[in-house]
């Protein structure tokens, strides 16, 4: 990613990286490119920056290009990275503010099916509580414009009685809706998560 | 050993023989498990992906519910296990998000009870040598390579009832149940279930690294506690591919081997069916 921009104007925004270093509450000025994180990785292959990579881009406080990759969506949260790093910094306490940072600002970039994931798997908890997987997969479906994908294996799971045709059901799921509304709330309000 | 059982979303739907067995297995090992009444969905990676304070209420409404019960909980998918756990050190280590929370929840929560997976709960509190008294059929011959995925042990800072790099504790139970248990390197491997339905192709990857390890270690069956990378290492595997490896559920092998009869009507709903494994293997 270019430091400088065309005009030969630097690309940083010190602010961000103080934003994602409190945010996250993990000092991630300890690292020293040691590539633990990225050695052990079990996703850089589709990645477009390599986890350390991604944790010297913020220090750099170059928002636009951390905030717009691929590295960011593609990760599995599988902790790996963390559990390994040898100055404990929480790379994936840090994906989680990156990935949160973008959604509010609304920043895509060439990756946006796992957001479209993640939008239709809460609204279906913010609808019923618990997770109705049918009908999260059909807004994944037709968010993405992917229909003919494992519709065999969908088929064979709703046989096998895998997925209900019904959402689930339990007493009190107003107490589940007004948790989103008070979250809501809060971000209507610009608090800071 | 009295629990709120907290099933979780995936053991309502995808994952309901796992949901039969670990209720029909703990019920014969005197592991009381009291479904938690009004349980929601943990917000997987999804909340915790898309806001901080969603993931922590998500989780938290849980935790304060089964603190109303006065219950610890019992979890049996390790990626709600890691997002109550989660929540639950974040607001012992600090006072004021743990108000913060109760406020946003509109219940009290004082973090008064833990919550443990079964597999830490039949590990430590029953145990190998308690369980291979009750084994009544051993389920010899069988060769498996055990698989913990990423939340039964990492962040160890969250969790930790096991070796965040060589697990021991699923490997010692199967081993009581007279399993033949391969020793290989793809135990804590990461198989991509979080991204099994919105990336295929990466999970698709994952899971033929991981399937193709346990074949190289010997292994005729994979064995996992989690239903995450229960169903995605049977999606994911290359449809069509011969010999495709059967997955098992920890808590089926458990009920086979101390002789739950209606065992084999859970294995049924596997999309890979093992029964002409344990058919071949005379079991």
């Amino acid at each position: 990613m270019p430091y400088f921009d065309k005009n030969g104007q630097t690309a940083h925004d010190a602010s961000f990286y103080q934003q994602v270093k409190a945010a996250s509450g993990t000092n991630i000025d300890r690292c020293y490119q040691c590539l633990t994180c990225s050695l052990g990785c079990p996703v850089t292959f589709a990645m477009d920056y390599l986890p350390n990579q991604l944790v010297r881009m913020v220090q750099l406080g170059l928002k636009q290009p951390t905030l717009a990759s691929t590295t960011i969506w593609v990760c599995a949260d599988c902790e790996a990275c963390a559990t390994r790093c040898p100055n404990d910094v929480e790379i994936v306490r840090l994906m989680d503010v990156l990935r949160e940072m973008a959604q509010q600002k609304g920043i895509k970039g060439k990756e946006k099916t796992v957001a479209a994931f993640h939008h239709a798997f809460l609204g279906s908890i913010k609808r019923w509580g618990r997770q109705h997987e049918l009908s999260t997969l059909m807004e994944l479906k037709f968010k993405t414009a992917d229909f003919f994908n494992d519709i065999e294996l969908g088929i064979k799971m709703l046989l096998k009685g895998k997925l209900k045709l019904l959402p689930p059901r339990f007493g009190d799921v107003r107490g589940v809706r007004a948790i989103f509304q008070r979250i809501e709330k809060r971000l209507a309000e610009g608090e800071r998560t | 050993m009295k629990y709120a059982y907290y099933p979780g979303c995936s053991l309502t739907s995808t994952a309901t023989e796992y949901d039969l067995s670990v209720r029909a297995v703990c019920s014969s090992l005197g592991i009381e498990l009291i479904e938690l009444a009004d349980w929601n969905c943990c917000g997987a990676s999804s909340a915790h992906s898309t806001n901080r304070w969603l993931a922590n209420a998500l989780a938290g409404r849980n935790l304060a519910l089964a603190e109303r019960a006065g219950l610890n909980i019992a979890v049996a998918c390790p990626a709600c296990y890691v997002r109550l756990r989660t929540t639950s050190k974040e607001m012992k280590d600090n006072p004021r998000q743990r108000d913060e929370l109760a406020n946003l929840l509109d219940m009290p929560y004082e973090v008064k009870y833990s919550t443990r997976h079964l597999l830490d709960i039949i590990f430590h509190d029953i145990g190998p040598e308690e369980l291979r008294k009750r084994v009544v059929k051993p389920l010899k011959t069988l060769k498996l390579a055990c698989y913990y995925g990423c939340y039964l042990v990492r962040p160890p800072a969250v969790v930790a009832f096991d070796d965040p790099e060589n697990p021991q504790s699923m490997d010692m139970l199967l081993e009581a149940l007279g399993t033949e248990v391969r020793d290989w390197s793809g135990k804590v491997d990461c198989c991509g279930g979080s991204l099994s339905l919105s990336k295929r192709e990466i999970a698709s990857q994952l899971v033929a690294d991981i399937t193709e390890m346990a074949q190289r270690a010997g292994a005729q069956a994979i064995v996992t506690a989690c239903p995450l990378c229960h169903s995605n290492l049977e999606m994911r595997q290359a449809a069509g591919k011969q010999n495709r490896l059967p997955i098992f559920y920890f808590t089926e092998l458990i009920g086979l081997a101390i002789g739950i009869t209606e065992a084999r009507s859970w294995l049924k709903k596997h999309m890979i069916s093992p029964l002409n494994l344990l058919a071949s293997q005379g079991l």
